[in-house]
């Protein structure tokens, strides 16, 4: 169990929650950042990672990874820290008024100030319907792969036809004892590179392909034994298993921060437009989560709130100090 | 007028009044009329969460096309008639054509 402390805490790692270490970071407020994603980026990189922007000040174009890619430089010289692949669920505040966070792992971060920049909520995987799914998450079900050394020697069943699936076929096939790759299709509409790969490795015979199926059942004591396996001609089969990673892409859901008794409109955070604080002291809301009277959900937007945010929040980090306002053009960006 | 049916994900059936000429997809319309779909890539054909099956309707929207098929490859579970909403335009000859609302998460 990790013990975290910081001056503020960011809920979400996507463009705008990297922006606010910027912003933050030149008041010489230090971040942590926690999001559920095993990268960050938020939907710029789970979802369109290839796309051109074309409306990012300064940038004529610019790719949605390269501009998470230099958002990450740009915040380097502050050290944020992060908790990725970790959703969080609760929120406590102390007598003193500041907060502690508990993530789904159990880490904790002691923090001044709290900045939701959830996005659209918190990537979750889709679940598919097989019997006794939720028994064993957790003792053999998994919905990403965080570390893939936890897989090395297991016997390893994979569900799925996108281009994760393939990837991590390929991938776990050198460090699994065993890979079955199961997809509801015959074929596969991922990348190219990917599919054939699946596809010589599965001639070789280091992986098994288990075509026109879907898993349907799960077995085990303690921990996850044995896969049920139903093919299109309802025939029924079994494979051993240590664990099954089902991956059917993420979709994002409002999550535990809605329990947290901030003030919620159609599923965003409403906040006062002075300084994106929400009803609740010391806990802003800024990006995609929050709105107000003619928000509107882009990047740039984001921006600009970070940066009011990043004023208002200083007074809770340091209450002793006067806040001045410098141009970084004269004062440079001087790290900590 | 443009007449559909829909079928939510509790197997409600509602009638959707479309005027004729506008230039929108089957996502904007049933997001216009406050259906729960998320359409979280705003119609890129990216997210699939604007999922739906025809259940009625002229022969030729029975067929995803190649773009919804990457996506939909995805999904745990897809019909044969499943289609991505925001691939779909509103035209004159989906008057009568029924839908249903898959996914929901
Ligand atoms: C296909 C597409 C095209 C777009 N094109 C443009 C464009 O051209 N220009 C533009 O300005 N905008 C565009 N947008 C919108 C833009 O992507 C969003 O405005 C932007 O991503 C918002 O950033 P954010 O940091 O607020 O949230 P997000 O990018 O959504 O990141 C939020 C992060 O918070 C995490 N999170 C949430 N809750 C929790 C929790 N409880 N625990 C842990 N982590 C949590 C999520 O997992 C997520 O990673 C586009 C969006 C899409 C989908
Ligand atoms: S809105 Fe994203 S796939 Fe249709």
């Amino acid at each position: 169990m990790e013990q975290i402390t910081t001056d503020i805490c960011i809920i979400g790692a996507g463009p705008v929650g990297l922006f606010a270490v910027f912003e933050a970071g030149l008041l010489k407020m230090r971040c942590h950042l926690i999001d559920v994603l095993p990268q960050v980026g938020g939907q710029l990189s789970e979802i369109y990672p290839h796309k051109p922007i074309y409306d990012i000040p300064g940038y004529p174009d610019i790719t949605a990874q390269q501009l998470i890619d230099n958002l990450m430089l740009q915040i380097a010289p502050f050290n944020p820290t992060f908790s990725l692949g970790e959703r969080v669920e609760t929120l406590n505040r102390r007598e003193d008024g500041s907060y502690d966070i508990k993530t789904d792992d159990g880490t904790s971060v002691h923090c001044q100030v709290v900045v939701i920049a959830g996005g659209l909520g918190c990537f979750e995987p889709r679940k598919p319907e097989i019997d006794r799914l939720a028994d064993f998450e957790g003792k053999g079900v998994a919905y990403m792969v965080k570390n893939p050394e936890h897989f090395r020697g297991k016997k390893v069943v994979l569900a799925g036809g996108g281009d994760s699936a393939l990837d991590w076929a390929v991938f776990l096939s050198n460090v699994a004892e065993r890979v079955t790759l199961v997809h509801r299709g015959d074929t596969f509409r991922g990348a190219p590179d990917s599919a054939g790969k699946v596809f010589d490795l599965a001639k070789e015979g280091k992986i098994d392909l288990i075509l026109k199926s879907n898993v349907v059942a799960l077995t085990g004591d303690d921990s996850l034994q044995e896969i049920t396996l139903l093919d299109r001609n309802n025939q029924v089969s079994h494979i051993e298993a240590d664990h099954l990673i089902p991956l059917f892409g993420l979709s994002p859901k409002l999550g535990p921060i809605a329990e947290w008794g901030l003030n919620i409109d159609r599923s965003a955070i409403a906040v006062n437009t002075v300084d994106y604080s929400t009803n609740i002291e010391r806990i802003y809301a800024i990006g995609d989560i929050n709105t107000y009277p003619g928000k509107l959900k882009l990047i740039l937007c984001g921006f600009h709130e970070a940066a009011l945010m990043a004023q208002s929040a200083f007074k809770y980090v340091f209450p002793e100090q006067k806040l001045s306002f410098k141009y970084t053009t004269v004062y440079g960006v001087s790290a900590f | 007028m443009i007449n559909l049916t829909i079928i939510d994900r509790d197997g409600g059936r509602m009638p959707v009044e479309i005027p004729e000429g506008i230039n929108l997809s089957l996502m904007e319309v049933l997001k216009a009329s406050e259906y729960e779909i998320l359409a979280t890539c705003g119609g890129m054909a990216l997210c699939a969460t604007c999922h739906v099956q025809v259940i009625e309707g002229p022969e030729q929207y029975f067929t995803p096309t190649d773009a919804e098929l990457d996506v939909l490859d995805t999904l745990p579970y897809v019909e044969p008639s499943s289609r991505l909403a925001c691939q779909i335009r509103i035209t004159e000859d989906m008057d009568g054509m029924v839908f249903k609302l898959m996914g929901g998460d």
